[in-house]
């Protein structure tokens, strides 16, 4: 514990499409009738070009809204399903954030916890630990007409931790470790196995979260009257009621799980719900995290006056206010590769990435890292030797300078039925970012009503193709429009 | 300026393969089909030829890398074959070696010869390729249509052009070219027709329907040329001489920089007025008899009428629409179908535009003959995307032109 550090920023991501649980329910009633008491609400769902580095990357942003990400000295990346079981997930995430070289990257992984706990490890580290940022993405996987794909969901969130001036501060933690196998998934599976929800909700969340939410009151010295806000990430009905109403905990202090219109992003949720709350939440406020997984995580913070001066972010609710309903569930299943569809020749194309391009040019590819000439100032991507101003072809003048956080508008575009996409038509054309520097580029999240030339863009890090003879992903940017401000904000 | 070619290089023989879709043949059988029509014109015999150029776009899937499939086929007499590949733009590529080799005084005969096996790919459309592994990490491998489809957007915001106007501007260009290509027995595509067809055809990228599109064939082209004073020693007496000839690459201006605005090539206009200085051109719409243009999609002709100069930029869609470019208007386009009915065989593509433009010239087009002999013919050939390709402009015509 230390007065002088806690939190001092948070960022939340959600994908943009929400498939709607009625859709999921109606293509597999005639098997799996008994899911229909599930089939209420929505659920995020990554696209095809997303996954849980992707969704880091812009949770991440989000929370670095304000900061100077010079300052950041420490990543780490939770999940348990990180693309990579052999390449730095976070080290990914590092290049697309532009952040420093030197700085230290953690992947963490192995429990639905594992986000509770390295925000633990953060948090433990103090002064000394520098600023962290933790970051947790979850893209879940679960089978067809299973429970988990009704109630699960995909997202990321993101907390920066450090010395300062927090915004809420931690007073400290509890934890406990049991091999309590709800559910398990082997290394190199696609899927969990669960046991019988009964025992999982009266062993698993009465006994043993009960127990450790008791011993952390009286570990951290709480009053459980006057704790504000009960953050518990589990999206069974009545669960973190039961657990509030056991502790004497007031029921206005129960967090939304988000259960209806996002789902349980497993890994992901806790950091979720904790950027909801600090969004929400005023100077002064009592808040209690969870993280649930083989045993437990429980955190205790308390707002500060700073909480009203951070710069205003999209956030939790602007990630939520982004999304669209969406019906179709065969599209969901071939998104996931759960759908073998006949994809054609154009999907053929080899993907092969040579590693040495990729690493010359991470600072384009992966930073979006343009260059700005010292000399005439004539913004670029990419950067190049020699000049792209037909009036004054200067060698070797140019600089750095970072484009994904400039705002761009449609210049030309096109929405093609013929080249390869999983999400057909393909999107793309040219952008001119604000305060110069045009690329041609693909888009994202693209509605066909809205797409027209002078529209305006901003840019997110995505799967840009996939090698599927090397298993190899690879990530870039593409321009997505620019949310507009829903009526009445 | 340099002082430029015109009527330096005149055409010895000229020859086109039948274009379409040739199941029964290889690439070499098209460069042989196209190089006996183009040396029986010429009169000559393969062993007076001193060089050869070769174009091929896509060598995955057709001769390979390098000159040897020509050399071979046609059994050139041991002479430098060089293979060239320029995008779409390749034909127009081969024919300036040849040109400038005989121009240059190092070859009195040279040959060009282009050929393209697309229907060996399996692929509708043209096939996916790389662009090498810096480009694939950070651009757009969209497909050929869906690059040009931006033009129509970016020209409805220059100009103010509804989409409907443009679209049906775009299904005259298609309508215009089939009809004219119905009367070419060398052509891909020798259906007419109409209006309707065009605007109802299934979107392949917005705007661009499936007959806003070229066909994508088989085929080559072939060109044989010398001096003038060669040509008369060797008893041609229909000439037909070179006036011009450009090539103008993107270097990224249009994709970096600043001010493009995604509705016309720059390159093209650049090479347009190069093409027009070296042959004394001054007003292209009056002076220009008939032009073939690269029109790989409909919106791509259009443009290219603006960027030619024959229509004052952003009216090139009413000319269209006013018949201006028809086979009986005043500056017929694509006569002999174009790219969209004689078809694509990329390599071929720019010395089969060449061909046209000689047949008419002298006078041989046949069913198709423009009834106004023409005396300067343009021919337009692009290759890449709209931003980022290489255009190439040839003039060539009668030499008192």
């Amino acid at each position: 514990m230390n007065a002088n550090s806690g939190i001092l920023s948070y960022g939340a991501y959600i994908p943009r499409l929400r498939l709607q649980r009625s859709a999921i329910f109606a293509a597999n009633a005639w098997f799996a009738a008994g899911l229909k008491g599930l089939a209420m609400g929505e659920r995020a769902i990554a696209n095809w070009d997303e996954d849980s580095v992707t969704m880091a990357v812009e949770a991440a942003r989000d929370c670095l809204t304000g900061f100077d990400r010079g300052t950041v000295t420490a990543l780490s990346l939770a999940s348990t399903t990180h693309p990579f079981a052999d390449r730095l997930n976070s080290g990914i995430v590092k290049e697309a954030l532009t952040l420093s070289d030197s700085i230290s990257a953690l992947d963490v992984a192995g429990s639905q916890r594992a986000g509770t706990s390295s925000l633990i490890q953060a948090l433990n580290a103090g002064v000394n630990g520098g600023t962290q940022l933790c970051v947790a993405s979850e893209l879940r996987k679960a089978r067809p007409a299973s429970e988990g794909e009704l109630v699960q969901g995909d997202a990321a969130a993101a907390i920066l931790v450090g010395a300062g001036d927090p915004i809420a501060r931690f007073i400290g933690s509890h934890s406990v470790t049991l091999d309590f196998v709800d559910h398990f998934r082997a290394s190199g599976a696609d899927f969990d196995y669960t046991w019988e929800s009964r025992w999982i909700r009266d062993e698993g969340y009465s006994m043993l979260l009960g127990d450790a939410l008791a011993a952390a009151i009286e570990t951290l010295v709480v009053d459980p009257a006057k704790i504000d806000r009960l953050l518990i990430p589990i999206t069974v009905r009545g669960v973190p009621e039961g657990l509030a109403k056991k502790l004497g905990v007031p029921a206005a202090a129960v967090a939304d799980t988000l259960a209806p219109n996002v789902g349980d992003s497993g890994v992901a949720h806790p950091l979720l719900m904790l950027a909801a709350a600090l969004e929400q939440a005023r100077p002064g406020e009592t808040i209690m995290l969870v993280g649930f997984g083989q045993g437990c995580d429980v955190l205790l913070f308390e707002t500060t006056e700073a909480i009203a001066n951070l710069p205003r972010r999209d956030g939790f609710s602007g990630a939520l206010a982004r999304g669209k309903a969406d019906e179709n569930y065969l599209r969901f299943l071939f998104h996931r590769g759960l759908l073998d569809l006949d994809r054609g020749m154009r999907a053929e194309a080899d993907q092969k990435q040579p590693g040495t391009t990729l690493f010359r040019n991470r600072k384009t590819v992966l930073g979006l890292v343009g260059g700005r000439c010292t000399k005439t100032g004539t913004v670029q991507f990419p950067r190049s030797e020699i000049s792209v101003n037909p009036t004054d072809r200067a060698i070797g003048t140019q600089e750095d300078y970072p484009l994904a956080e400039k705002q761009a508008r449609i210049v030309t575009y096109t929405a093609d039925s013929l080249t390869y996409s999983p999400a057909p038509p393909q999107y793309y054309g040219m952008i001119d970012f604000e305060g110069g520097g045009r690329m041609f580029t693909e888009f994202a999240d693209v509605d066909a009503e809205s797409i027209e030339v002078g529209l305006a863009m901003k840019m997110m890090f995505r799967i840009k193709a996939v090698d599927e003879k090397r298993d190899f992903i690879k990530y870039f940017w593409k321009a997505v429009p620019v949310q507009q401000p829903a009526a009445g904000e | 300026m340099a002082k430029g070619i015109k009527d330096k290089v005149a055409i010895l023989g000229m020859g086109c393969a039948k274009f379409g879709e040739r199941w029964d043949k290889d690439a070499e059988q098209l460069a042989v089909e196209a190089f006996q029509e183009a040396i029986a014109d010429a009169g000559i015999d393969t062993s007076q030829i001193d060089a050869a150029w070769l174009s091929v776009a896509f060598d995955a899937v057709n001769i390979g890398p390098s000159g040897i499939p020509l050399a071979t086929a046609l059994r050139l007499p041991n002479i430098g074959v060089t293979k060239v590949e320029n995008y779409c733009a390749s034909g127009t590529e081969a024919f300036r070696g040849a040109v400038y080799a005989v121009a240059s005084g190092a070859a009195d005969i040279a040959l060009a010869v282009g050929v393209e096996k697309l229907k060996d790919t399996g692929y509708g459309g043209l096939p996916v390729r790389t662009r090498g592994s810096t480009f694939d990490m950070i651009g757009v491998t969209g497909s050929a249509p869906g690059n040009f489809a931006q033009l129509a957007a970016a020209y409805r915001n220059a100009h103010g052009v509804s989409k409907d106007d443009l679209k049906l501007a775009m299904a005259h260009v298609s309508v215009k070219s089939h009809a004219n290509g119905a009367k070419n027995p060398k052509a891909h595509l020798r259906k007419l027709i109409d209006i309707d067809t065009v605007m109802n055809a299934p979107m392949i990228a917005d705007p661009l329907g499936l007959f806003d599109c070229c066909g994508v064939s088989d085929g080559a082209a072939c060109a044989i040329v010398t001096t003038p004073e060669i040509a008369h020693t060797l008893g041609k007496r229909d000439l037909v001489t070179v006036k011009a000839l450009q090539i103008v690459t993107s270097n990224g201006w249009e994709s970096q920089g600043t001010g493009w605005n995604g509705s016309y090539f720059h390159t093209t206009r650049t090479a347009a007025v190069k093409a027009y200085d070296e042959a004394g051109v001054t007003n292209p719409r009056d002076e220009i008899s008939l032009i073939e243009v690269h029109d790989c999609f409909s919106i791509t002709e259009l443009v290219t009428m603006e960027d030619l100069y024959i229509s004052p930029e952003g009216e090139g869609w009413k000319d269209v629409l006013n018949g201006f470019f028809d086979a009986d208007g005043k500056v017929p386009c694509q006569i002999d179908g174009g790219l969209k009915c004689f078809g694509h065989p990329i390599g071929a593509s720019g010395l089969r535009m060449i061909y046209e433009n000689y047949l008419q010239l002298l006078g041989r087009a046949g069913e198709r003959q423009r009834s106004t002999p023409p005396r300067l013919a343009l021919s337009h050939n692009l290759g890449g995307m709209p931003n980022q390709n290489v255009s190439a402009v040839a003039i060539v015509g009668l030499p008192d032109a």
